[in-house]
């Protein structure tokens, strides 16, 4: 046990990381089917937040600046959103191999925006000082606080997407348009403007998961362009549609990793995981959790 | 079919006119140089200031009214991160612009990439940035660092400093991989343990798994060549799982004070690097040359290793220009040996055997204002030597190369 503990938690922590960045992706490209090559930018939008909420605050890394951050990052990366998805998404729903052009053009905008307002340079987003310090629980195992809260926070968004998915009319509402547009047009629903909602909804998200990674990695202007192939790769592994497969895929992923690594090295790892995801999807083309539903193809 | 050939006689017209403009503007009081760095793509953060380094000491020479009598006009070329790309534009700048010598590159990748060009064209490339080693070409003129003017010197300081247990972690790319072989080398001749080695692909962001493997390792010293960004996530699970000095001492390679400002300095402070100059050295020379680079770039900006290098570069150019009383890239090349310029970093010179930069060399410890606390500065300037023995069992000299 004193042995596994490391392991299970470094998994867990890497699990929570992906869950994280791709819980956003999971409804922009799971349910949506937008494939969002500027993820990683709503990413780094969130990082940003956190270094413009210690700026506003004057301060070094306090708890208020740390709520601050989140809020800000959520609010802006949904708004941004908001303004994406009606500049340019709504008019590529149909053309899913345009939308990926697009996304990735946006992804270079918001990349050079980032480099204009911040400079090229990495900045520093001050945490609590706690979070940089660790639990000890024994002579060979610290586990470090910012870890933890970030899989308490992980937690907690997922609790809320699912709350909000599947027990607010709202929620269901985007549901709906998500799995028959069609249908949930005729009774009533506004289609374009729960398309709007769910886009921003998920890069909002993906704010959020920038301000945990600013308390792990850095700040800069290509940030998110660290992240975007892994989120990726869990939203596919998890099969397009609903939570489940993303969680699932990200545990999968996560809890491998620090075992394989441990037997082999980083780069080899990535190799492996890639391979056993190519394995997973021969057998299962739709993921692990594909979404049920009765429209034909 | 007749649009297309319209459009492209078109083109050519126009190209043929920029050209004109060109060779009409240049006219006989001006030398013209290359300035060859990445200014977009992953690498314009460093290179951008090595770029506008290398302007600042041409303004400085064309204020003082310039070189045998001449103004310097740079050329400025990007290299766009791109390899191919780096080869395209020296090959521009030789034959089309005819520069006498050119200041650039940044990666070994891009050094690789253009040297069959300057070789082929027997023209100068002054390179400022510590590397591998393993190469000593007569057609680049080295102002950074050697293995044994950085690496081995901060291994040996760590060996003084009582540490028995050597963990080398990287990005997994050439100049780590090469650096490591070095080190290895040493530590094994010396009689020392190497606990692990350990590799992140570049842009790596989660090292919860190496460090587990430093701390389940026992090691007491962390040699640090990991690159970019992928440091900030490294020093933070070091941090938070507790690794810190002095218990485990951690040397980096790659973190000049640009580098440290982005990582943070609640991060990175105590940590030690190794190189050949810091800003916070004290030295007349060195305010100055700070001085006039915070007056041109802005008052916030910071100089390291690779800026001072091609800040220097071209006053040694300039002096071996003065000394060859030519500005012929041959003329230059075989002047330039023994030229020597009272750098920021000291009274640096040129080894006519290596064509290498003979300089100091130091070891700093972040600080919490994002600068570096000297702990040690060599006591003599130390010689470059590309292709450390150690390294090699025989001593690979490719054609072209010094003898």
């Amino acid at each position: 046990m004193e042995e596994f503990l490391p392991f299970l938690f470094n998994g867990l922590s890497i699990s929570s990381i992906l869950l994280l960045t791709a819980i956003g992706l999971s409804i922009v490209f799971g349910m949506m089917g937008v494939i969002n090559f500027a993820h990683g930018e709503f990413i780094m939008i969130g990082c940003y937040s956190s270094y413009i909420a210690s700026l506003v605050l004057g301060s070094k890394g306090t708890w208020t600046a740390l709520v601050l951050a989140f809020v800000l990052a959520f609010a802006l990366a949904f708004a941004i959103g908001y303004i994406v998805e009606r500049l340019v998404i709504r008019k590529l729903y149909a053309r899913p191999l345009d939308s990926i052009l697009a996304t990735w053009g946006i992804s270079l905008i918001l990349q050079q925006v980032a480099r204009n307002i911040f400079g090229s340079n990495n900045v520093e987003a001050p945490m609590p000082k706690i979070l940089n310090e660790g639990l000890k629980v024994s002579e060979g195992i610290t586990l470090p606080f910012n870890r933890l809260f970030i899989i308490i926070i992980t937690i907690l968004v997922i609790l809320l997407v699912y709350i909000f998915m599947y027990k607010t009319p709202k929620g269901r509402i985007l549901q709906a348009v998500m799995q028959n547009r069609a249908m949930a047009s005729c009774i009533g629903i506004n289609t374009k403007k729960a398309d709007a909602f769910t886009f921003s909804l998920g890069c909002g998200l993906a704010g959020i998961a920038g301000i945990c990674i600013s308390m792990l990695g850095s700040v800069g202007p290509s940030t998110g362009q660290n992240y975007i192939i892994d989120t990726f790769l869990v939203v596919i592994l998890g099969g397009i549609g609903g939570l489940r497969g993303t969680i699932l895929a990200a545990l999968l992923i996560g809890l491998c990793n620090p075992f394989i690594e441990y037997f082999t090295t980083s780069s080899m790892s990535k190799v492996i995981i890639l391979s056993l995801v190519l394995v997973v999807l021969q057998f299962k083309p739709q993921g692990l959790s594909p979404m049920k539903d009765r429209t034909i193809d | 079919m007749k649009n297309v050939i319209l459009t492209f006689a078109l083109l050519a017209l126009v190209f043929s006119c920029k050209e004109k403009k060109e060779t009409s503007n240049s006219n006989e009081d001006t030398i013209k140089v290359g300035v060859l760095h990445s200014l977009s793509g992953t690498m314009a953060i460093s290179e951008t200031d090595c770029k506008n380094a290398t302007i600042l000491a041409i303004e400085e020479i064309n204020a003082a009214g310039g070189v045998l009598g001449k103004q310097i006009e740079p050329i400025i070329e990007d290299g766009a991160s791109d390899w191919p790309t780096f080869t395209e534009k020296a090959t521009k700048l030789i034959d089309q612009n005819k520069v006498k010598s050119v200041f650039g590159c940044w990666t070994s990748s891009s050094r690789k990439a253009v040297l069959p060009v300057f070789e082929s064209k027997n023209n100068l490339l002054f390179y400022p940035v510590q590397y591998e080693g393993m190469e000593a070409s007569k057609n680049v003129i080295y102002t950074g660092a050697a293995p044994n003017q950085q690496i081995l010197p901060a291994v040996e300081y760590m060996i003084k400093a009582g540490k028995k247990k050597f963990f080398l972690v990287g990005s997994d790319y050439v100049f780590p991989r090469t650096a490591n072989k070095i080190i290895k080398a040493k530590l094994k001749l010396d009689g020392y343990d190497i606990v692990g080695e350990e590799y992140a692909p570049l842009g790596h962001t989660d090292f919860t798994s190496i460090v587990q493997k430093i701390k389940s390792s026992g090691a007491d010293a962390v040699l640090n060549t990991i690159n970019g960004d992928s440091n900030i996530g490294f020093f933070k699970q070091m941090k938070s799982s507790g690794l810190s000095s002095p218990a485990v001492t951690c040397m980096s390679f790659s973190i000049a004070e640009v580098e440290l400002k982005g990582i943070g300095v609640d991060i990175m402070k105590d940590q030690l690097t190794a190189w050949n100059y810091f800003m916070s050295m004290k030295s007349e020379a060195n305010e100055k040359f700070i001085k006039a680079y915070q007056a041109k770039y802005g008052a916030d900006k910071v100089t390291d290793d690779p800026i001072e290098a091609a800040y220097f570069g071209v006053y040694l150019w300039a002096e071996a220009v003065k000394k060859a009383n030519s500005f012929e890239p041959a003329d230059v090349q075989k002047a330039i040996g023994g030229v020597s310029f009272d750098a920021p970093e000291g009274t640096v010179s040129i080894d006519p055997k290596t064509n290498h930069t003979i300089k100091n060399f130091m070891i700093g410890k972040a600080n919490e204002h994002g600068q570096f606390d000297i702990m040690y500065q060599s006591p003599v300037m130390i010689k470059a030597d590309p292709f450390p023995s150690i390294a090699t069992d025989k001593r690979v000299i490719a054609p072209g190369n010094i003898q």
